[in-house]
């Protein structure tokens, strides 16, 4: 049995702790204590707020840490999600007062480090992904893909090209791929994989037209597959005059081996958070920057850098710039941990951390390969992930794998990625990344494989699972159809007894 | 094991294998599965494309370090320069107990809670910061966060023009002009066109032009207090025109304001963003910051919201548990048809705001606002010394003033004399002349501020402006 057990604390809400005429603040006292007048009716009548203590605040959420699970507490593979690890020098440089301290409109003279640290990191960007320029402004994976994406509609319209209104995505896309797509004002056109798991040459041709913006890609794709006919998916979108579009959520498959910008592709984002180190935070902040092709430097958003050879300064002076996706420059704070594991890594070491999460991958999907109830569907070979189906363990047991998933939780390892890609049915998206050990991906397997006995001896175990963290099995559909999203929802509904939580 | 402690064991390798184990395990571990070389694993990349880095080599930590500190030296902070910015980021004190726990490596180094019964933690945490922005902002309805406010306020226009089906979105023309920008691109392939709506001789928005704009408005959006840093007297009157034209009244606030100024929830909006960074971040030349995103409980406007929702719930075993709530409205699920793209949001960032203001309280928060409204009424006393103050009213933090000299040329004394002036409106604003926009918080010290005013003195006289 596993001997994994999650601090299980029961603690209470933030609003049901403390005490009155407790205070955790110290404040300095106004320069004046001069009378200022708001009018009454925009005067603050009540703050239903708790009053704690500081060591209350602290015991609060260092209890609340406890029950969450991170990369440090161990591996933590979600596919698609490159949870590598999270080197502390990262939070340091970032935590220093020269970065904290420093206001965004400050002038160009007193900023000059800040500055450095954003040409610097474009500079790395550039190299590493073939691109000529590169915006560092998008917050996150799915901001960068708005910027692409509006990049390719503004350098569409620029040429009076007026009727490209479509983007094509595979089936196998992430769902923010459609989404930016369609918040830029596209039509999104769905394409099917084929049976290797790669794009669909014959159905690209028959979607391209004169209507096609471009393609949004992944690669290696979402199977972790490499589509090896990258060259001629190229030729035919920008043959039928579209621009491909980079998303690069599994850059962490190939740096080092091969550049989107020598594969064809005209924008790229790229996530700090996945390939470069920085960490997730929870959910954010994250960090989306993008690059494109010298023709499309024109319409990338303002301001950019620009190093004139004694100094770093920001230009505005983009006519045709889509604007602004994000206040400011960016997740300023994120680049400068990115800047750092770039340093830190070097040409060599950014190599093999792709070869190390590509050896990591493939020798977990070799080790589970032939478990019972797992079936490894499209072709073998894998770069940065592996992607499971446990559709034979459901249909001989019932045990989903969802199930798969709360049972690993039990052993203390952090799920895969589950349903998705949306073409695998049950669907085990696993990524190690380069951060594990041999042991640690030899024990992921084995609790698969142990899972997998559970499922055929005793299914009710694993369906029942998990057991072993802070909370059991959460009721999500609960959540939906009664929804209580905040302290202010819960406490009418206890005050009217519709709530027993 | 033993290692050898000398010779080609300790020849300098490629760096960066102190966060890779596998890397001393490599032959073996290929062997295990039938491959030959690292090479065979990446057979499937096309030969004629494939690239060597033209990269420096990697560095130890210590030399990376170096380089990094002395990089960033170049840079002069707020704590070495007295410095009167704001315009939509402010020097605030974030207390050290906030910065610790959020650096929890439990909360720092975790994905998206996508696996719920191991993440109630930071589940918790972000419910918990919705519970608080909720009581904030007088509205039962709050998501994890946007990336900032200026994305919120894309997605307010988008928001809004889906609800009402209407195509134009109103905005009082003091806005940033970050968020102009950030709210142009966000609605420009959505097809809704905004309008402007100018300030009065009070430097709040004109009624009069908003009554003439306001027909088949989606939205009509104001800032309290707006860009001028201004308390907009007349709010419940924008609220009542915006309703009675049937738009949705969208509120974009200062959350630090909210102890002493009233809940935008109870003067009517049924949209509330703003920027929560404004708690427990520092200014990090501007991000990672965290959008407040937060609306009436209405079933129609809850399913057009954006973003990430933590719910509570129960577990099997009936204990009270969180989990991603409403999560049809999310591209995972809907694609193309999702109310936004969002999916990285600014978690961390909202649980430092929310650790921040439960620190403060409901004192905590009332005696931030008093400190801030007091400070900058001393700061405006002490400017009518120096310069014209176009609009009277009440500030909280930004106060705009106005010189007879061009505002660059002070700016460059200032800086001579090591003060930060404000930011220099003109540029965006050429209405108001020679003018730049201050401001004062909490943490302005009254030397800085005595300071600013004695240069000032001392400039006006200076034969070079």
């Amino acid at each position: 049995m596993p001997m994994f057990k999650q601090a299980r604390w029961d603690e209470p809400l933030i609003f049901e702790l403390g005490g009155r005429g407790r205070v955790s603040f110290t404040l300095p006292e106004a320069i004046e204590d001069i009378d200022v007048q708001i009018p009454e009716e925009l005067k603050r009548g009540s703050l239903e707020l708790p009053e704690l203590s500081e060591p209350e605040v602290v015991k609060h959420y260092t209890r609340l840490s406890e029950m969450n699970y991170g990369v440090d507490s161990g591996i933590y593979p979600l596919g698609s999600c490159t949870m590598k690890y999270n080197p502390k020098i990262n939070e340091e440089l970032a935590g220093h007062p020269k970065v904290t301290y420093v206001h965004p409109y400050q002038d160009e003279r007193t900023v000059q480090g800040a500055l450095q640290v954003m040409w610097e990191l474009e500079q790395w960007l550039k190299e590493v992904t073939g691109m000529d320029r590169f915006t560092l402004q998008p917050a996150a994976g799915a901001n960068g893909e708005f910027t692409g994406v509006m990049i390719i509609r503004a350098y569409h319209l620029d040429r009076g090209d007026t009727k490209r209104d479509e983007i094509i995505v595979p089936d196998s896309a992430h769902g923010t791929n459609p989404a930016s797509a369609a918040m830029a004002g596209f039509k999104v056109i769905e394409i099917p994989s084929n049976e290797q798991g790669m794009v669909d040459l014959e159905a690209l041709r028959s979607a391209v037209s004169e209507r096609t913006a471009g393609l949004m890609l992944t690669n290696p794709n979402t199977l972790g597959i490499f589509e090896e006919d990258i060259l001629e998916i190229a030729k035919i979108v920008h043959d039928a005059g579209g621009l491909l579009y980079y998303d690069g959520a599994n850059l962490n498959g190939i740096l080092g081996k091969v550049r989107p910008g020598d594969m064809g592709f005209d924008v790229v984002h790229i996530n700090l958070h996945k390939t470069f180190s920085t960490p997730h935070g929870g959910g954010g902040p994250g960090a989306g920057p993008v690059g494109v092709k010298d023709f499309l430097k024109d319409y990338l958003p303002v301001p950019v850098v620009e190093y004139d050879g004694e100094k770093y300064y920001l230009n505005y002076d983009l006519p045709k710039s889509i604007g602004k996706v994000k206040e400011f420059y960016g997740n300023f704070g994120v680049l400068v941990k990115a800047l750092t594991y770039l340093k830190i890594m070097g040409r060599q070491g950014l190599k093999e951390a792709s070869e190390i999460a590509v050896l990591n991958a493939n020798y977990l999907g070799k080790k589970l390969k032939g478990t019972k109830g797992y079936e490894l569907p499209h072709k073998e070979l894998r770069k940065h992930e592996v992607v499971f189906s446990a559709e034979p363990m459901k249909r001989d047991t019932g045990v989903k794998a969802l199930d798969v998933a709360k049972r690993l939780l039990d052993h203390g390892l952090h799920a895969p990625t589950i349903y998705f890609p949306l073409i695998v049915h049950e669907a085990l998206m696993i990524e190690p990344t380069e951060g594990v050990t041999k042991e640690e991906l030899d024990a992921y397997v084995d609790a698969l494989k142990r899972i997998s006995e559970e499922a055929y001896s005793n299914p009710e175990l694993v369906k029942s699972a998990p057991h072993n963290t802070a909370v059991r099995r959460v009721d999500d559909v609960l959540a939906t159809k009664r929804p209580v999203i905040t302290w202010r929802m819960y406490r009418k509904l206890k005050e009217k007894g519709d709530i027993d939580i | 094991m033993t290692a050898k402690l000398f010779g080609d064991d300790l020849k300098v390798m490629p760096m960066g294998k102190h966060y890779m184990p596998n890397s001393a395990h490599k032959e073996e571990m290929l062997r295990e599965i039938g491959f030959e070389s690292i090479e065979d694993l990446f057979s499937d990349v096309p030969k004629n494309v494939s690239y060597e880095f033209n990269l420096p080599e990697g560095k130890s930590e210590y030399e990376v370090f170096l380089e990094m500190n002395e990089m960033l030296g170049k840079n002069k902070t707020a704590l070495e320069m007295p410095s009167f910015l704001g315009a939509g980021t402010y020097f605030h004190y974030v207390p050290a107990h906030v910065k610790y726990l959020i650096e929890r490596s439990e909360f720092l180094t975790a994905y998206t809670p996508y696996q719920p019964e191991i993440s109630q933690g930071m589940l918790q945490a972000l419910f918990e910061y919705q519970s608080l922005i909720a009581e904030l902002v007088g509205l039962e309805i709050v998501n994890a966060s946007m990336y900032d406010w200026g994305t919120s306020l894309g997605e307010a226009a988008r928001m809004s023009a889906r609800f009402t089906r209407r195509n134009k979105f109103i905005v009082p023309k003091n806005l940033s002009p970050e968020k102009i920008k950030v709210l142009q691109t966000y609605v420009d392939g959505a097809g809704i066109e905004i309008e402007y709506v100018k300030w009065n001789e009070k430097g709040q928005m004109d009624l009069e032009e908003l009554k003439e704009k306001v027909e088949g408005a989606a939205g009509v959006y104001i800032e309290m207090p707006n860009f001028f840093g201004l308390i907009e007297e007349e709010i419940k009157a924008v609220g009542e025109i915006a309703h009675d034209n049937n738009a949705l009244f969208v509120v974009g606030v200062d959350p630090t304001s909210l102890g002493v100024l009233e809940a935008p929830g109870n003067y009517g909006a049924d949209i509330v963003i703003g920027e929560a960074a404004f708690f427990g971040s520092p200014m990090n030349f501007g991000g990672p910051r965290a959008g407040i995103f937060a609306v009436k409980n209405d079933k129609k406007l809850v399913r057009q919201m954006p973003g990430r929702i933590i719910g509570m719930t129960k577990d099997v075993d009936g204990r009270r548990a969180f989990v991603m709530a409403l999560q049809t409205r999310e591209q995972h699920i809907r694609r193309a048809k999702a109310t936004s793209n969002i999916c990285s949001n600014e978690a961390l960032v909202a649980v430092a705001a929310a650790i921040h203001i439960a620190t403060l309280g409901p004192k905590g928060l009332a005696k931030l606002g008093e400190v801030i409204l007091k400070n900058t009424a001393y700061f405006k006393k002490r400017m009518k010394e120096v310069g014209e103050l176009p609009f009277e009213g009440i500030n909280f933090k930004d106060v705009p003033v106005k010189f007879e000299v061009p505002y660059d040329a002070i700016h460059e004394r200032l800086l001579e004399r090591n003060i930060h002036g404000g930011f220099y409106l003109k540029p965006h604003f050429p209405e108001l002349g020679e003018s730049a926009l201050f401001a004062v918080t909490e943490t302005t010290r009254k030397e800085w501020i005595d300071a600013l005013v004695d240069a000032l003195k001392e400039i006006e006289g200076d034969a070079y402006v």
